[in-house]
């Protein structure tokens, strides 16, 4: 019968990544993303204090790595209440329109041991781009720590529309720095 | 009085005036721009009232030079002994504050996040980390001192005037050579 085939393939379809590599949860409380623009060349940090992700990754196979990321951009901290005030409104990131950030990784490749590269696609206030950063991967204690850093041009997405376009006082370029880490398994 | 002028040295006269411009133009300055909402043009505002605090720490080192490398003309002898004590203390009391504006609003910066770099290029090191708490306290303090300032910087010029046009003696014309009687 070909119902029997259907479910045949549904069960399939369902075992397949969970033998490749069940997603793993990004423990929180043991990750950050934070970042750093220059204003006026002066440097500024920054981080954001909500976000979660999934990760499925193998040691053996890292091409088959799937990681998709949230980042809750009301949780931006600056350190200060008038920037980051100023910084949820719509000039800069609108979150009233797009409260979350989104990482979608579309291929990680090794390139030396515990350096990988991983590209995706990255989306704020509604603009995706293509982006690639560097990674190293550690293990200690049942854990995986995946560091990197990403240099990105907030004008691309439109952080910091009208007066606050001017990359004088806030540059362009905004780095920023991540950790997460996944539980190992094997 | 025995090896004192009667005025201050051109050096203490310039550093004086300096200050006393950096001071009220930048708490004055300080006023208008904080309730201002946030902008490219607060942020270079910010900048700009950081470095002429900063100034006014190098202006009142180069008057506290001045002053030590020549001595101040004594008040006159028709000034009565607490007049006199008065004079001293306000004087005291404002290179005191002249000193905690700067330095806690320096502070403050810092603990909110900001470093100060110096017209852009040189970078004063934190000695506070990033701290909410902290900010807010010394935003707090920063705001009390300079009130305190404007008070004490108030006392100081009204006596000043007192001496001119009450007292009628040669007090203000130590600062200012050009009202110095014939």
């Amino acid at each position: 019968m070909t119902c029997a085939r259907a479910a045949c393939l549904i069960a399939a379809a369902a075992v397949a990544p969970a033998l490749a590599q069940a997603p793993q949860k990004v423990d929180a409380s043991k990750s950050y993303i934070r970042f750093v623009s220059k204003q006026m060349n002066v440097p500024v940090e920054g981080r954001f204090r909500r976000f979660e992700g999934t990760v499925a990754f193998d040691p053996a196979k890292p091409e088959a790595t799937r990681a998709e990321l949230e980042i809750d951009l009301a949780s931006i901290d600056l350190g200060n209440e008038e920037g980051e005030t100023e910084a949820r409104r719509p000039l800069w990131f609108d979150v009233a329109r797009f409260p979350r950030a989104r990482f979608v990784t579309s291929s990680v490749r090794a390139v030396g041991a515990g350096k990988y590269e991983a590209s995706g696609a990255l989306t704020i206030k509604g603009i995706t781009r293509d982006v690639a950063a560097p990674l190293t991967l550690t293990e200690s204690a049942g854990l995986r720590i995946v560091e990197g850093q990403l240099p990105i041009k907030r004008l691309q997405f439109k952080v910091g529309e009208g007066h606050w376009s001017d990359i004088e006082t806030v540059a362009d370029e905004v780095v920023v720095r991540f950790r997460f880490t996944i539980p190992a398994t094997r | 009085m025995t090896g004192r002028s009667e005025a201050y040295g051109s050096a203490a006269i310039a550093m004086h005036w300096a200050t006393a411009l950096l001071i009220v133009g930048d708490f004055a300055f300080g006023l208008y721009f904080i309730d201002l909402p946030l902008s490219p043009q607060k942020l270079r505002y910010f900048a700009w009232h950081k470095w002429a605090g900063a100034l006014v720490l190098l202006t009142g080192a180069g008057l506290l030079a001045a002053r030590w490398l020549r001595a101040p003309p004594s008040l006159p002898a028709s000034m009565p002994h607490w007049e006199k004590r008065l004079s001293r203390l306000t004087q005291v009391i404002l290179y005191l504050l002249l000193v905690l504006a700067p330095l806690s609003g320096w502070l403050y910066s810092s603990a909110a996040g900001f470093q100060t770099v110096l017209f852009g290029v040189l970078p004063i090191p934190d000695v506070v980390g990033r701290d909410r708490g902290l900010a807010e306290a010394l935003r707090t303090l920063h705001r009390g001192i300079n009130y305190t300032l404007a008070a004490v910087v108030a006392i100081h010029a009204l006596a000043a005037l007192k001496h001119r046009f009450v007292d009628r003696d040669e007090v203000l014309a130590y600062m200012l050579p050009f009202l110095r009687k014939p």
